[in-house]
């Protein structure tokens, strides 16, 4: 009886550390290619692998070192010295682990292992105390408006309802602080933060094209025919109708986005184009919980 | 408010103004008898073919409570027709673009200056809106009727460009969707022309693109990729409407989903017996 159970025991030892070999091999694989290149493949064949020997292992457990005997007779509910019996008899047959300390340790290193390899990404999670890149976008006074085209928008060209999708010139278009949404409004009916005044040359606008809600391209402008009777201009998100007010900066008329769109400042060129007069008023992209103010 | 009270409100107003105008431009001769029940007051006797005096009666009776003698506009309301106040823009300038649109869909004369327009049924016959498209733009120099040809278009342009400028809110498969404070209707059964001047317009609150914005060559494309999406290709069977991947994915999983189940369970059934 005993040659079988140390068998067994070895062969959960060796699974185990086959276990743990597998987790530092996830790890190992993570640290050492770029996020770019990352083979998912072996990522999962590894982690895979972990959990396959872990759960061998303690299948061989179950099956080989828990004593599975069955009791012949009923379970005695009313014999103490009996019950006291069954007992003794699992802890004889227990005990037979006879390396029991070494199970445990070999157990806790493969589950250790496989822990570290699941909290290993974490480190990829950007900077948790240098929150500047969240500020950066491609722009900065002087730098032109183009279309998708990367023709430069002259202000002459900018007409009234309807609208502009611009980015800044010689950027990427697919950074998230690229594209802006502009509009040509009457400048009588602007209503903007008193800080913003000089930012909408002849009421010329411009706004962050991604919603502040869930990151969604702001695509809808709506544009009364006859403002006298319908709903006003506003700028629309299509993802979940979160609606902002071009004339006040921006702000949240209704829907789900907590923050006011982004603002760019304009200006115009001695050639007439459109240039940028300095960065966004806030932090282009979408919010996460408890964001429902501008940061200061 | 009835629907039969606003129409003879409406006819009554309109007889008003046709005698205004008939004092005002000498005799057109709007006589006032025997009008049909559809809410639009006509001549007794029209010209075989659409003329501008047509035209221009049919506007004073229908259109001038809103838009105004001779399309002036209306900037504040007034008493127009039935107890609706009077209130519309001037359409002097917008050619015989806008009034072809508004008037070859429906979506004008509205009943209420303050409801949104929908695509109800047409209540002019195409001799009378050809006579107030000739009226409308002879009120002032404004871009005329377009002539896609969608035919030179291209399809593969043509969902790119729709899926940039118009999939915000007409949906990618132009069934149409919503916009905060009003409806986007769905673009099956609009002539190339309508879809043109609408893009060109910009009607109530969509906005209008320019041909320095999307060129005729690319509205050519555009048109041809809506009109494509009348019937579009259903890789999956039973297309629901092509009303998007949610509405689908309810239909999957609480009707056919359970169906195939139960006709599973009915099948393994029998085979036990």
């Amino acid at each position: 009886m005993n040659g079988p159970r140390r068998a067994a025991e070895f062969t959960v030892l060796a699974l185990l550390a086959l276990a743990t070999l597998c987790a530092m091999g996830f790890i190992f694989v993570y640290a050492f290619f770029s996020p770019g290149g990352m083979p998912n493949a072996l990522l999962g064949i590894s982690l895979g692998l972990c959990l396959i020997f872990i759960a061998s292992a303690l299948l061989v457990v179950g099956k080989r070192l828990v004593p599975n005997d069955e009791l012949e007779d009923d379970y005695p509910t009313e014999h103490p010295e009996k019950q006291a019996e069954v007992v003794e008899q699992l802890r004889t047959a227990g005990s037979l682990i006879t390396r029991k300390r070494m199970l445990l340790g070999a157990g806790s290193i493969a589950g250790c292992a496989l822990g570290a390899a699941a909290l290993t990404p974490v480190l990829s999670l950007g900077p948790f105390w240098d929150t500047a890149a969240l500020d950066r976008t491609p722009w900065k006074r002087g730098v032109r408006l183009v279309d998708e085209t990367g023709h430069p928008l002259a202000a002459a060209d900018i007409l009234r309802e309807t609208f502009y999708t611009a980015f800044p010139e010689g950027a990427d278009p697919e950074d998230i602080g690229s594209p802006i949404v502009v509009l040509h409004l009457n400048a009588a009916d602007l209503r903007m933060p008193p800080d913003r005044s000089g930012w909408t040359p002849r009421g010329i606008v411009a706004y962050s094209k991604i919603c502040t809600h869930a990151g969604c391209a702001v695509a809808l402008f709506r544009k009364p025919t006859f403002p006298t009777v319908e709903p006003q201009e506003a700028l629309v998100c299509p993802c979940h109708y979160s609606t902002f007010d071009p004339f006040t900066g921006g702000t949240v008329t209704f829907g789900p986005a907590g923050r006011p769109l982004p603002q760019l400042p304009l200006q115009i060129d001695g050639a007439g184009h459109l240039r940028a007069a300095g960065n966004f008023s806030a932090r282009v992209g979408p919010s996460w919980w408890n964001v429902r103010e501008e940061p200061t | 408010m009835s629907r039969i009270r606003l129409q003879s409100a409406t006819r009554r107003a309109g007889f008003v103004l046709a005698a205004l105008v008939a004092l005002s431009t000498g005799p057109l001769g709007a006589s006032a008898q025997a009008q049909p029940p559809s809410g639009i007051v006509r001549p007794d006797t029209e010209p075989a073919k659409p003329t501008l005096e047509l035209g221009s009666e049919l506007f004073a009776a229908n259109c001038s409570s809103c838009h105004g003698i001779a399309g002036k506009g209306i900037t504040k309301a007034r008493p127009g027709a039935g107890d609706v106040s009077g209130l519309g823009p001037s359409l002097r300038g917008v050619g015989a673009q806008a009034a072809d649109f508004y008037l070859r869909t429906g979506l004008m004369p509205l009943d209420n200056p303050h409801h949104e327009p929908s695509n109800d049924r047409v209540l002019f016959s195409d001799k009378e809106i050809r006579s107030l498209v000739l009226y409308v733009a002879s009120l002032g120099k404004g871009p005329g009727i377009p002539a896609p040809t969608p035919q030179r278009g291209n399809m593969s342009d043509g969902a790119q460009l729709f899926t940039s400028d118009c999939a915000g809110c007409h949906q990618e498969d132009a069934r149409g969707g919503y916009v905060t404070g009003a409806r986007v209707p769905p673009l099956q059964g609009y002539t190339n022309t309508e879809i043109a001047e609408a893009v060109r317009i910009g009607p109530y609150l969509m906005p209008r693109f320019t041909a320095s914005q999307i060129s005729n060559a690319q509205l050519d494309s555009i048109i041809k990729y809506v009109q494509s999406q009348n019937h579009p290709y259903n890789r999956g069977g039973w297309g629901i409407g092509n009303i998007g991947p949610i509405p689908e994915g309810l239909v999957t999983w609480l009707i056919a989903a359970p169906l195939l189940l139960i006709s599973c369970l009915v099948v393994g059934r029998r085979l036990r017996r």
